[in-house]
């Protein structure tokens, strides 16, 4: 306990001393302070923390991958100048000479190799970036290689999530190893941040403010004119709604779909939406010979093709995208979305709806002329307008004798009831929804891989395949993608793979939600379809 | 007397024991905090290990054990959602909360007492009509609505006070304060109105009755036949008999205010324990969770015990008949 209080004395020692710089720095003419508020803080300042968009894409401003993605999410140069592939298991990154971290310390390969490794091992929520790695090694002070144990096309597209840190830094701070919650310890990481990125972290009382300033010698030519950001959590959105109309702050980044309108309407506010790459999809058990919450008993009506074709075109997306998303949906026929490698542009097309009486009969043809009964399950609190998605799902499937029994709930009660189990068991659930984006590589694969392969406990493939979906024509074709370099043959076996689970009915793709964000009209900014926000692009005039 | 005092610190033990045991059977249905912990590509290997080390697995008898064996070593561990130590979280917005309480108390009390003392000493006049109708709006409309709408009428339409957070605060040692900055003190007006609404009608109407059955009484009229100001009657005599409920009442709600801030605190955006306990309900984040629900219980234990010593010095009455029976 007493080291504790005098740990506390000194802390607030700093931070006080800091209080008082802050009151004598007067803003001057010229500042063009950028305050922005979302609905959760950021949960820490260390990039390995946790494996999540919104932490990501605000450590971003501060700390730097080797390869970053531009406005089209394409990759392109940051701490690395130079990546490619020197054999199809080596990957070289040469790094960009003369940068600094924000004390004025230079970068080097050993910041970088410390970097992989700390996110790699420990604490750390990335380690999945690295399956593929056997070794990291320095050559110079500016190349870095990486030795791969199979051939790994997505590695740099993957590590653009990946955020450098400096060696120094963390180890003197005793932070060289990512926080593991498990233990019982303070990482210094966790409120400090020491990057080489555009911003650097002035201020940071968790929960309640951050406050970033340029770095006046970052390498890049800065695209924003801002002097000091202040980011807010403030939970209630109709509070962030209010502090945004009052001019309390510039910007919103979740806003609430049903005051988008309200918004709208404001001649000071500017509402800015567009597609997010996350595909919102409804699956079912295609695994056991028998569902779990049904009444058909002794076999799996999901097993059986014309059922799917049933319930698929029965769903009408479009008035899902009216009525209950007020227009903010871009409905889909795929598992990916543009922006995505590997985006079949040529079959992102749903098949027509079905009258109900074609839907009965198919239904009929399949065994059940009366329909049948079936649990769903859907999370209440993780996608936009979730719950309500699925009380139309059982409105339209009702038309067509299928009695849905609704069970909606909060995220972690609901993902743990339909995810597979650890040794990759079926998860507990007959018809649910979900949603993915395949946040890892930008590519196609991740999808493949995560969502669509059969589920296998030892090569961990199609782990999040709920549905137990098993084809073994795309399992070949998904493996092969994995190691192809050749992106003409890759994109035909993803054209391939792509028509064998859209013509066999795996899923129900729905939608991609719109990402909404709000901001006063003298700000202007750039809104990426990861639904990351890139403080380099903002302006205030 | 310290008889009195240790008798009810064993209480209070008890008290917070039984608090952490139903948190801990209640921890069971709240969801699984792993999920929200790892990202969407961890695999469930992964994240099956990290429910054992964290010993989610176990059952809620033996989690509670063993959280209240690290409590008695001072140790309340770290967050799930943000790996800070808990026992630092809850200090730095400690001071937010108790600011904003006491704020709201004082303004409630400022407010609803000499209001009450009016409305009972003038029951008939309009003015006391018309302040009870307009107190019924304090009991009926729901705390967010009331915050909502001072939001929208003072920060977006007159747009003179802020409509979120606590403005700037000063430092002192590991308390912050909002109480020496002007926007500090702006920042605190509507909030504890908001929080202090309704235990300013309940005093109010508590005070105003208590001073109608006073004021009936002989010692009053007695008083008044002794040609006492009326000053001297209505506080130096009235007011005083009618604090012992007033207290009671005044003592209870300051911890309902503390504990109830949850509310008020998310529609501020203030960041305080409140606040604090909602993200963490959300994330099922058990360690922040149990020590809130012990802190809020030890408030409320510690109130107790402060309005029963607070009577020994209003009601002299009490102080007679102590001796020995405790």
């Amino acid at each position: 306990m007493n080291s504790m209080t005098i740990r506390f004395g000194r802390m607030t020692m700093a931070a006080a001393a800091m209080a008082l710089g802050l009151g004598t720095a007067v803003p001057g003419a010229f500042a063009k302070t950028f305050r922005w508020a979302n609905a959760g803080d950021v949960s820490s300042m260390d990039p390995y923390y946790r494996n999540e968009t919104f932490l990501l894409a605000f450590l971003e401003n501060v700390y730097e991958p080797l390869v970053r993605r531009d406005k089209t999410l394409a990759l392109e140069a940051a701490l690395a100048v130079k990546w490619g592939q020197t054999s199809p298991t080596t990957w070289f990154f040469d790094l960009r000479p003369g940068v600094k971290f924000h004390d004025g310390s230079p970068f080097t390969a050993d910041d970088v190799v410390f970097s992989l490794n700390r996110a790699s091992t420990g604490g750390s929520n990335m380690k999945a970036y690295f399956a593929s790695v056997k070794e990291v090694r320095k050559v110079s002070d500016l190349r870095v290689e990486v030795d791969t144990k199979y051939v790994d096309p997505l590695l740099a597209s993957k590590w653009a999530a990946i955020l450098i840190m400096s060696k120094a830094w963390a180890e003197k701070n005793n932070a060289a190893v990512a926080s593991d919650a498990t233990k019982n310890e303070e990482n210094f990481a966790t409120r400090n941040a020491m990057g080489t990125g555009g911003f650097i972290v002035k201020e940071r009382k968790a929960g309640e403010k951050t406050i970033l300033v340029p770095n006046p010698a970052w390498w890049d030519k800065p695209g924003h004119n801002l002097t000091e950001v202040v980011f807010t959590p403030i939970a209630n959105p109709a509070t962030r709604v209010a502090a945004l109309k009052a001019g309390d702050i510039d910007m919103m980044y979740e806003v609430p779909p049903q005051d988008t309108d309200n918004l709208k309407r404001d001649a000071n506010v500017a509402v800015i939406e567009g597609p997010e790459t996350r595909i919102v999809y409804l699956g079912w058990d295609m695994e056991r010979d028998e569902l779990l919450e049904s009444n058909i008993k002794g076999k799996n009506p999901f097993k059986d093709k014309r059922v799917r074709e049933a319930f698929y075109r029965s769903i009408d997306v479009e008035a899902i995208k009216r009525s209950v998303m007020r227009g903010q949906a871009f409905p889909t026929a795929l598992m990916v979305a543009p922006g995505i490698n590997g985006y079949v542009k040529e079959l992102d097309k749903r098949p027509t709806l079905l009258k109900s009486e074609d839907a009965k009969k198919l239904l009929a043809d399949a065994g059940y002329p009366a329909g049948f009964e079936v649990g769903m399950d859907c999370p209440n609190d993780r996608y936009v307008n979730d719950e309500k998605i699925c009380q139309a799902v059982v409105g339209m499937l009702a038309r067509i004798g299928i009695k849905v029994n609704l069970l909606a709930q909060t995220r972690s009660k609901y993902f743990t009831k339909i995810l597979r189990k650890p040794d990759s068991k079926p998860g507990e659930t007959s018809f649910y929804m979900l949603g993915w984006s395949p946040a890892a590589t930008y590519d196609v694969h991740n999808v493949f891989e995560a969502l669509i392969q059969t589920p296998n406990a030892t090569t961990k493939k199609g782990q999040f395949n709920v549905n137990g979906y098993s084809n073994a024509g795309l399992d070949a074709l998904a493996d092969k993608i994995e190691g192809e370099a050749d992106t003409a043959k890759r994109n035909a076996m993803i054209f391939e793979a792509t028509k064998l689970y859209v013509d066999d009915y795996a899923y129900i793709p729905l939608h991609q939600q719109a990402v909404i964000w709000a901001s006063r009209k003298n700000v202007d900014l750039h809104q990426p379809a990861d639904n990351r926000f890139p403080l380099r692009f903002v302006t205030v005039k | 007397m310290i008889s009195f005092v240790l008798n009810r610190v064993a209480q209070a033990a008890g008290v917070l024991l039984a608090v952490g045991f139903i948190a801990f059977s209640l921890f069971t249905y709240v969801g699984d905090p792993i999920n929200a912990m790892v990202g969407q590509d961890t695999s469930q290997q992964e994240k099956e290990e990290l429910r054992e080390k964290l010993g989610l697995n176990d059952p809620a008898p033996l989690q509670f054990a063993r959280f209240i064996g690290n409590v008695v070593q001072g140790k309340f561990g770290l967050s799930y959602r943000t790996s800070d130590p808990v026992g630092r979280l809850i200090l730095e917005r400690l001071p937010a909360t108790l600011e904003l309480a006491l704020c709201a108390a004082l303004f409630a009390l400022g407010v609803g007492v000499p209001l009450g003392v009016y409305t009972g000493l003038y029951p008939r006049h309009w003015t006391s009509r018309l302040l009870q109708a307009v107190s019924l709006i304090g009991i009926s409309l729901p705390t967010f609505l009331i915050g909502i709408l001072l939001i929208v009428f003072f920060a977006v339409i007159l747009n003179v006070l802020p409509s979120f957070g606590r403005g700037e605060t000063v430092k002192f040692g590991w308390w912050t304060s909002g109480y020496f900055t002007v926007a500090g003190l702006k920042a605190l007006i509507l909030p504890s109105v908001t929080l202090g609404l309704f235990q300013l009608t309940l005093i109010m109407r508590l005070v105003r009755s208590e001073m109608l059955e006073v004021m009936r009484t002989d010692y009053i009229k007695f008083a008044r036949a002794r040609g006492l100001s009326n000053r001297a009657i209505n506080y130096g005599h009235a007011l005083k008999n009618t604090l012992v409920p007033v207290i009671t009442v005044t003592g209870l709600q300051l911890g309902a205010i503390i504990a109830f801030a949850i509310i008020t605190e998310t529609v501020f955006s203030w960041p305080g324990m409140g606040q604090l306990f909602v993200q963490s309900v959300q994330f099922a984040d058990i360690p922040v969770m149990a020590a809130y629900l012990l802190l809020v219980s030890a408030f409320f234990v510690t109130i107790n015990l402060a309005v029963d010593l607070l009577y020994y010095v209003v009601d002299p009455r009490l102080r007679g008949s102590t001796g020995g029976r405790h």
